[in-house]
């Protein structure tokens, strides 16, 4: 068993096309919505973990892609302008999943782990000098 | 022995001078005890970097040709002050684009303002003059749109009337249903973060708590450039009660500070934005303290147990201006990353970046022990806790109209 963490990105034409359902039933992976923005009529984004077997995932991703869904990966999601950052720390209360914290209390460096990050973008806003970015 | 300015002077000059950071002191008194301390270490450097609002920059564009009177000018689309008189402009950092949605809807994002554009001019990038006048005789252009850059200005100076806070509020957020955003950040909800802003041990007037060192026309190390301290700052309160150490339990005295825009470095003057409430811009600070005597060894051995801030409602008290702390807590304990309040843990986030307030006490300490920066004798010290001085709110007194 494996997760993968995927941003797809629908366009317009297949909003209404039950993708995921058919995922998890031809594929026999469970896909957990971490987020997602689909409105009619317009290209739509949703952040997934699909788990199953390895295999499956490659599998069932492939067909998605197939299908004309953009596929990417989530780390590629959020990204911190390290020449932006200046550590001030504000961002590890708004992060929900710890992806944005400080390990060593000594250093208080604040470290972003993109594993841990769900893209969810409330720290693009909350971060002063607006170091966190959404690249797609 | 207490030492003198002079004889700290000739030790730098000479190369033998003995720098510490006030994160060092705090050890080495410690471990020395502060007589032995003040025998052998002759200056402790502190630095801070973080949001100072009542910040903003003193810009001389040059005469136009023909003259002209500004008196309404834009930079970037931001507002600057041209009451001033003909092309002298006053840009506040917290001044907002023109036409920026604001709070319309909640929580704005606040992207761009005066910080910014002070940001980018440090950092040579060219900024947009629009400017209208209404025309005189000898000033006759009414209208200027140009592109300018901080070379080409006669002058670009960083004057902030309020910076260095010695202590701060540490918000919090009572209420249950939603965050709040404020100056100090987002404050989660229902006691869900603390949140900070100070360098602490490492912050300038926490290591000079009686101001007797620090005082108007102190050299001091501003966004990466010498500048001075040039009066107290606005709302220097010295009367905030103190702890058995000298050290404010909260928001006391504050520097007015200026300093040479050409000469600084973008990474220490930098434009932010606080969501839901609007721009500001983060200023790195860095003031030398002699050691002239024991007890400005033991002053600047404080560290960041020995400090400690109040905890305020930022939901409910702080904005009525009613409120008063739910509790004090230290700033070892806010560094520790969680505190405790009314039984539960709160994770504490800092607006005040650490590890850049430790880089500019470094910075300091390498360029005073490099003999490129000396100390300097304030000519007037700031007004103390026996002066007096406090920080009043507004008495409204509406005006009384006549009826007929």
């Amino acid at each position: 068993m494996g997760e993968r963490r995927v941003v797809l990105h629908y366009p317009r034409t297949l909003i209404d096309e039950p993708i995921v359902s058919r995922l998890v039933r031809d594929f026999e992976v469970t896909v957990n919505i971490l987020r997602a923005n689909i409105t009619p009529d317009q290209e739509g984004v949703m952040v997934v973990g699909v788990e199953g077997k390895p295999k499956n995932i490659e599998a069932g991703l492939a067909w998605v892609e197939e299908h004309g869904v953009k596929v990417q990966p989530l780390e590629l999601d959020v990204v911190r302008d390290e020449d932006k950052c200046t550590h001030c720390g504000h961002c590890v209360v708004v992060c929900p999943t710890g992806a944005l914290r400080v390990d060593d209390r000594e250093s208080q460096v604040v470290v972003f782990d993109s594993d841990q990050c769900i893209a969810c973008e409330l720290c693009v806003a909350a971060c002063p000098p607006r170091a966190m970015r959404v690249r797609f | 022995m207490p030492k003198t300015y002079e004889e700290i002077n000739d030790k730098i000059r000479q190369g033998s001078v003995v720098v510490v950071t006030a994160e060092e002191m705090v050890d080495i008194v410690a471990e020395q005890g502060a007589a032995k301390a003040a025998e052998h270490v002759d200056v402790v450097t502190t630095g801070t970097f973080g949001p100072m609002c009542s910040s903003g920059a003193i810009l001389n564009i040059g005469h136009t040709k023909p003259r002209m009177k500004i008196a309404r000018a834009w930079l970037n689309g931001v507002p600057a002050y041209g009451g001033l008189a003909a092309v002298d402009l006053y840009l506040g950092a917290t001044e907002m684009v023109e036409n920026d949605p604001l709070n319309r809807t909640h929580p704005g994002e606040f992207r761009y303002g005066g910080g910014h554009v002070i940001q980018e001019l440090i950092a040579g990038e060219d900024v947009l003059l629009r400017a209208e006048g209404y025309g005189t005789d000898c000033y006759p252009r009414r209208e200027l749109e140009t592109l300018i850059n901080i070379e080409d200005l006669n002058e670009a100076i960083l004057c902030n009337p309020r910076n260095a806070y010695q202590n701060y509020n540490v918000a919090v957020n009572t209420r249950t249903d939603r965050d709040v955003y404020t100056y100090l950040g987002v404050v989660k909800a229902d006691l869900g973060s603390a949140n900070y802003c100070s360098a602490g041990q490492l912050s300038p007037l926490l290591n000079d708590p009686h101001y007797r060192t620090v005082g108007i026309g102190t050299r001091i190390w501003l966004g990466g450039a010498q500048g001075y301290v040039f009066w107290p700052g606005t709302q220097h309160d010295p009367s905030v009660p103190r702890a058995a150490n000298g050290v404010p339990r909260g928001g006391a005295g504050t520097l007015a500070c200026v300093g040479d825009m050409k000469e600084m470095d973008p990474r220490w003057v930098v434009g932010v934005s606080f969501q839901g409430y609007g721009v500001s811009l983060c200023v790195g600070i860095g003031i030398p303290i002699p050691i002239l005597d024991e007890d400005m060894a033991r002053f600047t051995a404080v560290s960041d147990a020995d400090i400690v801030a109040p905890l305020m409602d930022y939901a409910h008290g702080y904005p009525e201006m009613t409120g008063e702390p739910l509790g004090y807590v230290s700033y070892a304990d806010l560094r520790s990353g969680e505190i405790e309040l009314r039984g539960k843990r709160v994770p504490t986030a800092a607006l005040s970046s650490y590890p850049r307030a430790r880089e500019v006490a470094n910075l300091l300490k390498e360029q005073v022990e490099a003999g490129e920066f000396l100390l300097s004798r304030p000519a007037e010290l700031l007004p103390s806790a026996e002066s007096g001085k406090t920080f009043r709110p507004l008495r409204e007194r509406p005006p009384v109209r006549e009826v007929r």
